[in-house]
């Protein structure tokens, strides 16, 4: 009985430090991602004002603002949204409503799984050789973006078709019952839907894509432009790209633009974040299934 | 006068499950048929093949006719849109499409292409009253089809095939999931029904069989066993076990 | 029945077959321009010359394997840090805080999988190098170790949702089973738990790592960019230059179709083919143990 119970002692003592260990180590891992994000409002912030967010650079981007950047980054994302959201819909039709079960369908999914493990400065040399130089289209946004889309485009059609796969699949026998042809069935029932899910989808896709600097290297970025791109055919500054010369390329980089910057990118990336978990849980809200 | 005609039909799934095995029966028009027997018998499976909804599922192998009003249903020129718009379908739990009260109505007329929306005014009154469900829903028709108790429901899933006008009403144990109340309203709206159209009815008892049947068939492990007419089947059965299944030996 | 469909819809699903079948052209297309652009380097740099330590382009030395073992450093140093603090992380997440500490600590995490790789490089250079320079005293804060730390930050994401989704699917039943025969929380997280999901786990743990290969930007700002051979007892305070740092800092000043272009490509070819390594061991996991694991995959 008093072994017992000293047993029973021990295990609870090894499961008390056991966890508190644990938690040590949660705290560790999270800790600083509190600490880092809060250190960089508290730098950052005294940086934002109306004119750094709508100005141009000047003093060779020493002050002013970084308009051309946030625009650029803009551009970039819009254009990437452009290829990759009907592409990767589509291919998330495809797979969740179309796609038999067969050795096709199987090779599909390993380029899928493949495209989303291609590290990003892959993508880059890729986008440099096809869009650039072969297609010639030059560094410009178009090139960048189409880079963007294909590297996208692995979040967006997994996340779609899984929103896809949610929806019952007796409102599709339902459906057909009535009459409906496939494709009917998918526009008016199973896309509307499973929309929020694909939404979210296409913006973690797109938050990828806007925080990306490697890709867009060779095939868009430009170091410094004293005017906004007129054409989907000019080059453009963008955020991260930006954030990487000021803190790396530019020698006397006054601190306060550096974090502002910093600040600016992580607020576009943040915001995209919030905006998929609010429609996320609106949706789950309102689901009638 | 049979408006449908079985003739060898046999059907298998790749998973195995519940095929059917050399079918041939009648259903004549007009009245209602039930097809009765234990869960995995066939039932489903034939009533699925009438309106070719099996295609959505994993059918390996197919062979035999079905004819529909004259019909071949296997042919490859048959259009299925048409089809299936001659035969309706009703199934055991009611799935109301996630639109509101009116367009779980239209959703079969629009898709065909009918857009005139006095029609579409007219179908919506009279197949809600067809149903029984018109007096307790006229007031809400925009409210969303699932914010109906489980017997409204069913009543609306009927509503919406009767919209299409179909030919045969296919009810895959339509009652199952509802209150005796329920039930009754489906079995009375089914006798008025069946002066319009074919229905073909897998029935949730053999009680329920017993009480609609104007014509029974009795399916066994993806087997028809027998067939008869009126109440024949619950009286005279000619088969052992046919007996001893409508008296409840088993299933 | 193909013959009554309307002609719209025939164009339509036609377009959507088409768009599912893009992802294996863009592989195809992508491997296709890379060795395009990279095999030539074979025939004109010899073999045993791209294998040699020395990287110095501008007097023509291609040797890759000092760049090879640079990225092979931070990311060994990278998983060191990234495994324990992912997966103990993950655990406490699902099995030891209670539920409103799980609702803070999942979406801090997703911030951290949304900072830009550019953004962890910024942080580097202003917060972590400087600190780790003066804490170990050391001539410069560009070190693999400054990389390892922050690719660190990369690869934890990934295991942290991915083990924790795949302990969320043992089932609780087996938990209760662990608990019926007396044993604690803590021993039945190792006994039971942890096995049970152990392939989950694994995933997470390659896929994570496997994206820390292939990072570019945050490596680039921190690693101080030496193409040395990392290969003596300090290496890992000292600067590195990985593969990736190599193509991203160098391809904007390469002439097009020079060696040193295609050399650079040629890397990328490595580069593609570690990531290719890395998703079929992943997938060949989930091939072992395919319910559980798919959900994740996918």
């Amino acid at each position: 009985m008093i072994q017992q119970r000293t047993t029973s002692e021990s295990k609870r003592l090894t499961q008390k430090i056991g966890f508190s260990l644990l938690g040590m180590v949660a705290a560790l891992t999270v800790l600083p991602i509190i600490a880092v994000v809060s250190y960089m409002i508290q730098q950052g912030a005294p940086a934002i004002t109306g004119e750094f967010i709508t100005g141009f650079p000047s003093d060779g981007m020493r002050s002013g603002g970084i308009l051309p950047a946030i625009l650029g980054t803009l551009y970039l994302t819009l254009g990437t949204a452009v290829f990759s959201v009907p592409l990767g819909i589509g291919a998330a039709i495809y797979l969740a409503e179309y796609a038999p079960e067969n050795r096709w369908t199987r090779a599909i999914r390993i380029a899928i799984t493949n495209l989303a493990g291609i590290p990003s400065v892959v993508y880059g040399l890729f986008g440099l050789g096809i869009f650039v130089l072969f297609l010639k289209l030059g560094t410009s946004i178009l090139a960048a973006s189409l880079t963007l889309s294909i590297m996208t485009l692995p979040v967006i059609i997994s996340t779609s078709e899984e929103a896809l796969r949610a929806v019952p699949n007796s409102f599709r026998v339902v459906s057909t019952s009535l009459g409906a042809t496939r494709w009917q069935t998918i526009k008016r029932i199973i896309l509307p839907q499973s929309l929020p899910g694909i939404l979210t989808g296409i913006i973690l896709g797109l938050e990828r894509a806007a925080g990306e600097t490697a890709p867009i290297l060779f095939t868009g970025a430009a170091f410094f432009l004293p005017r906004l791109p007129g054409s989907p055919m000019d080059a453009t500054m963008a955020l991260p790209y930006h954030l990487f010369v000021i803190s790396t390329q530019v020698p006397g980089m006054p601190i306060k633009i550096q974090y502002g910057t910093a600040l600016v990118l992580l607020f576009f990336v943040l915001i995209m974040n919030i905006i998929a978990s609010v429609i996320r849980s609106r949706a789950r809200a309102k689901r009638m299934w | 006068m049979n408006i449908i005609e079985v003739e060898h039909f046999s059907l298998s799934y790749s998973d195995g499950t519940e095929g059917l095995r050399d079918i041939t029966m009648g259903i004549p028009a007009n009245q209602i048929t039930v097809m009765l027997g234990p869960a995995g018998g066939g039932k489903s499976t034939l009533m699925r093949a009438i309106n070719r909804l099996n295609d959505l599922a994993d059918v390996i192998s197919m062979n035999g006719r079905i004819t529909v009003d004259g019909l071949d249903v296997n042919d490859p020129k048959t259009n299925l849109v048409e089809l299936r718009r001659k035969v309706g379908m009703v199934f055991a739990r009611p799935v109301p499409l996630p639109l509101s009260i009116r367009q779980n109505i239209t959703y079969g007329l629009e898709v065909a292409g009918v857009t005139d929306k006095t029609i579409l005014a007219e179908v919506v009154e009279k197949t809600l009253r067809d149903a029984v469900l018109w007096d307790e829903v006229y007031d809400r028709l925009n409210d969303p089809g699932v914010a109906l108790s489980g017997g409204q429901q069913q009543r609306l899933c009927i509503a919406r095939t009767l919209a299409l006008d179909p030919k045969v009403i296919l009810l895959d144990e339509p009652t199952s999931g509802l209150d005796p109340i329920s039930t009754a309203k489906i079995e009375d709206s089914l006798q008025m029904l069946k002066q319009r159209y074919t229905i073909v009815l897998a029935p949730h008892s053999v009680q329920q069989a017993s009480r609609t049947a104007d014509f029974a068939a009795f399916f066994l492990q993806g087997e028809l066993i027998e067939t008869a007419d009126g109440k024949d089947l619950f009286t005279r059965p000619k088969d052992k076990r046919t007996q001893d299944y409508v008296e409840g030996r088993f299933g | 029945m193909k013959e009554q469909t309307p002609l719209s819809e025939r164009i339509i699903t036609r377009s959507i077959q088409v768009a599912g079948y893009s992802s294996i052209v863009f592989v195809l297309l992508i491997l296709s321009f890379l060795i395009r652009e990279g095999a030539p380097a074979f025939f004109e740099v010899p073999l045993k010359e791209l294998t040699a330590i020395r990287w110095y382009p501008i007097e023509n030395y291609f040797g890759i394997l000092p760049l090879i073992l640079g990225s092979l450093i931070v990311t060994i140093g990278a998983a060191l840090i990234a495994i324990p603090a992912g997966v103990g992380t993950a655990i406490f997440i699902s099995e030891v805080a209670p539920q409103w500490l799980k609702e803070i600590l999942k979406p801090l995490v997703e911030v951290l999988a949304g900072f830009p790789s550019v953004m962890l490089g910024f942080l580097g250079i202003l917060i972590v190098s400087p600190s780790l320079r003066k804490l170990l005293e050391l001539p410069t804060g560009l070190t693999a170790l400054t990389g390892a730390l922050l690719l660190a930050g990369i690869a934890i994401p990934t295991i942290v949702s991915i083990s924790e989704d795949a302990m969320n699917t043992v089932p609780r039943s087996y938990r209760e089973a662990g608990w019926a025969v007396g044993a604690t929380r803590w021993q039945t997280i190792w006994g039971v738990t942890l096995p049970a999901a152990r392939s989950g786990v694994l995933m997470a743990i390659i896929l994570g790592v496997g994206r820390s290969i292939g990072e570019t930007m945050t490596v680039m700002m921190v690693t101080g960019n030496a193409p040395v051979l990392p290969l003596k007892w300090n290496s890992l305070f000292s600067p590195v230059r990985t593969m990736t740092a190599t193509i991203a800092s160098e391809m904007g000043e390469v002439a097009t179709g020079s060696t040193h272009y295609h050399v650079l490509f040629l890397i990328g070819i490595i580069l593609f083919l570690i990531s290719l390594a890395v998703n079929i061991t992943a997938s060949a996991i989930v091939l072992r143990h395919p319910k559980r694991a798919e959900r994740i995959l996918s």
